[in-house]
């Protein structure tokens, strides 16, 4: 089974790679905080205008949306 | 300064024409088990040249076109910067459009590696890599300029994706070119089987998991406004995933010339996978614990949930049928094509549908797209399109590997593989007929986009924190 020569130390070195960057990235503090990141996307509001019925009933956004029904 | 739309909108449309096209190839091939008449001897239109364009056209062109909107989409949005090397996400974008118009070329001339899920040849195949390489630039580039300390873990998803794709890619194409349309393999016999099975089940795993995982993560706490049930288990989720994933490719090759020991190895990495994967699955689903009642009324959510359990019920029923003891009834049956596309139109298709949903209004600057009551008919057209085509294939398959083993006393089959294939006759309609549905939900996408298209305008939101220069 030669072909394992080859995919063996492939998927190894995949690992050890995979490894290397977990633990830069957790050492970096990139995994410190695991609340804030997943309420971060929700922040980042992306549409053009609001909605005409919106959930919470929330008031349009204060700045100009981009135009729109052009 | 605005973010690169652009490039997101012309994938974002081509998933969904490409969509369109492979599922149409999909229903006709499955007619032509039907009713075989259909190829009607012409030789480009047979089912073994026709098949692979089905896998090539949904696999790559679809849900390919989809990764690279939604991954270009969601790492400008969460790290907030524009794409990195604009230029470069231009050629990605042109480029793979080449690489399936040359698919749709090559495959009915009957120019192919007979490589499953890597037919195509290698000139296809050189363009493929220049086309990976540009996209992992854009992409890590991206990342390395984010304005947001913090990666969010779809980008995990996507980034694994990206790189495991180009390792995949290259080491199982690797090719002695003998003209312009021919190559022979450079591995032979089982060490070629091996090699294609640790790419095509890596594919399964990076390309149609992992990459489809980022788009999870994204757009189901943006659609149902809430965030994900636990970060901390999707950072887990993914590590596990990853860690773990690389040996399952050896259980496509139960009791073959592959040695025992590689086929158990392939079983065991199988079915740990389904710790990992049900931990994201249910991440994904308890994300609306507390909000429930959106699911009555949104029909994208809708989309994007019950993909996860079609996830859950193709990560489940794969471990089991790596299960050597399993697999000796369902391997080589209508069982495999059940389970593949529980997980393709399920999984896959339904969370790209609800992705789209999602983009399309926000790319074309409107509030919502043309018509929301068609989005709810396509959703349950499509449910009972996979129902129909899943439950068919589940019992034709079981049906044809109980016929192939059954012996008479004295050692003899009982039947002959006719007898086994005049009994599949009646699933294989019921497969067109949910085929069939499958693809009316998808021309309804395809209209209901077209018309968000007509009445919006394509426009470039503002990169927040950007927005005073502009003024």
């Amino acid at each position: 089974m030669e072909a394992l020569y080859l995919l063996i130390p492939l998927s190894l070195a995949i690992i050890a790679l995979a490894a290397w960057i977990f633990l830069r990235m957790s050492d970096s503090g990139q995994f410190d905080d695991m609340d804030a990141p997943a309420h971060s996307i929700l922040l980042d509001e992306d549409l053009p205008a609001p909605m005409d019925i919106t959930p919470e009933g929330e008031a349009p956004r204060p700045h100009d949306p981009p135009s729109r029904d052009a | 300064m605005t973010y690169n739309y652009k490039v997101v909108r012309q994938f974002a449309v081509m998933t969904v024409v490409w969509g369109a096209v492979g599922m149409l190839v999909g229903v006709w091939i499955a007619a032509q088990l039907a009713w075989p008449q259909l190829n009607f001897d012409i030789p480009w239109i047979t089912y073994s040249r026709l098949r692979p364009l089905h896998t090539n056209a949904v696999i790559f062109a679809f849900g390919g076109s989809a990764l690279f909107a939604t991954s270009y989409f969601v790492v400008q949005r969460t790290c907030q910067v524009p794409l990195f090397a604009p230029r470069l996400a231009a050629f990605s974008f042109w480029g793979w459009q080449l690489v399936i118009v040359a698919a749709a070329v090559t495959l009915p001339l009957g120019m192919s590696t007979t490589k499953e899920y890597a037919e195509l040849e290698w000139p296809i195949d050189v363009l493929i890599a220049a086309v990976w390489v540009a996209y992992a630039i854009v992409f890590f580039g991206t990342i390395a300029k984010r304005k947001t300390p913090h990666i969010y873990v779809a980008n995990w998803f996507f980034g694994a994706y990206v790189i495991t794709i180009a390792v995949l890619h290259i080491v199982n194409s690797a090719a002695l070119p003998v003209t312009w349309t021919k190559s022979y393999s450079v591995y032979a016999g089982v060490q070629d089987a091996m090699v294609q099975w640790w790419y095509g089940h890596n594919a399964v795993g990076f390309f149609l998991t992992a990459g489809f995982l980022g788009m999870m993560y994204y757009f189901i706490p943006k659609q149902a406004e809430r965030p994900v049930y636990s970060y901390r288990l999707s950072i887990v989720h993914f590590w596990a995933l990853i860690f773990t994933y690389m040996w399952a490719g050896p259980h496509h090759l139960h009791y073959t010339a592959l040695p025992d020991w590689a086929q158990s190895i392939g079983m065991v990495f199988s079915l740990i996978l389904l710790a990992p994967s049900w931990g994201g699955m249910i991440n994904g689903i308890m994300t609306l614990s507390g909000a429930w009642h959106k699911l009555r009324d949104d029909p994208i959510l809708k989309f994007l949930v019950v993909s996860l359990s079609f996830y859950g019920m193709s990560t489940f029923e794969g471990p089991m049928m790596s299960i050597k003891t399993v697999n000796a009834l369902s391997h080589y049956t209508d069982w495999t094509v059940g389970h593949v596309h529980s997980g393709a139109l399920g999984w896959v298709g339904f969370i790209t549908m609800g992705s789209i949903y999602y983009l399309m209004p926000r790319l074309f600057g409107r509030t919502q797209m043309h018509s929301v009551r068609l989005i709810e008919v396509h959703f349950w057209v499509a449910t009972i399109g996979v129902v129909l085509y899943i439950a068919a294939m589940w019992i034709a398959g079981v049906t044809q590997g109980l016929m192939w083993r059954a012996t008479n006393p004295d050692g003899t089959l009982t039947y002959a593989f006719v007898e086994s294939l005049k009994a599949t006759y009646p699933y294989y309609y019921i497969r067109v007929a949910g085929g069939l549905l499958y693809l009316a939900g998808m021309l309804i996408m395809l209209y209901n986009c077209l018309m968000t298209i007509r009445e919006g305008k394509a426009i470039d939101a503002e990169v927040p924190g950007a927005a005073v220069a502009h003024a």
